[in-house]
């Protein structure tokens, strides 16, 4: 098991209801991270519509995570 | 010193404008984005714009390298407000010096440009009827319909 620490944003913050959380998990990747998250918070948002930061660089889906990682996954972004 | 700012309050743009001033520089350009009262036919009253800072700034500090990298500009600054935001309030400053103008224009829509789709920064409508949503504008390409808020 791999403890990480996910940050919450936008839309997924609202649905989560929480900012941030510390959690466990066996996920082999993100993209397998994501979808047990999405499965607990009833995430709406698919993951193509999804970026992934790790540590505050954007990764690939399929990478893998490691202990303490903070991991933040990006909803499609409005600036300006 | 950084120079991509995410600030909570006003920015204080004469600070960036000092902070860009070079005698080698003979063009400074600048884009201020503003919140506008409509947005795809709703009146809106207000925003609020939220970021994951640390990323944001970092991207913006890639977004500005590139500018550098492409156009050969001197110097730029980025600030981008986070919190809540009134009709009229400037959520977004961008300035660009460089030696002649040209570059200056260039690359200041280059930033602008590539900050709107790619800085971690997420923006929540209130309107004057109906229930505040997530504006959803990017991680569309550059030439896809512009759902930006302003500019």
């Amino acid at each position: 098991m791999t403890s990480v620490t996910v940050e919450y944003y936008a839309q997924l913050r609202e649905q989560a209801g929480q900012g941030r959380e510390t959690i466990t998990s066996d996920a082999d990747s993100l993209a397998a991270l994501y979808g047990e998250l999405r499965q607990r918070h009833g995430f709406r948002l698919d993951i193509a519509q999804l970026k992934v930061a790790v540590n505050a660089q954007f990764r690939d889906w399929q990478q893998a995570f490691a202990d303490g990682d903070l991991i933040v996954f990006i909803p499609p972004v409005a600036g300006g | 010193m950084s120079r991509v700012t995410i600030a909570a309050q006003p920015v204080d743009t004469n600070t960036l404008r000092k902070e860009l001033q070079q005698p080698g520089c003979g063009g400074f350009c600048v884009f201020e984005g503003w919140v506008r009262e409509t947005n795809e036919g709703r009146e809106v009253s207000g925003l609020d714009y939220e970021a994951y800072n640390e990323l944001a700034i970092g991207e913006g500090e890639r977004i500005i390298d590139e500018a550098v990298q492409r156009f050969g500009i001197a110097d730029a600054r980025c600030a981008h407000r986070v919190g809540s935001l009134a009709v009229g309030d400037t959520a977004v400053w961008i300035g660009v010096v460089s030696p002649h103008r040209d570059e200056a224009f260039r690359a200041c829509r280059y930033i602008i440009d590539q900050v709107k789709q790619r800085l971690p920064i997420w923006k929540k409508e209130h309107y004057l009827v109906g229930e505040s949503s997530w504006v959803a504008c990017a991680h569309a390409p550059a030439d896809e319909h512009d759902h930006a808020h302003q500019g």
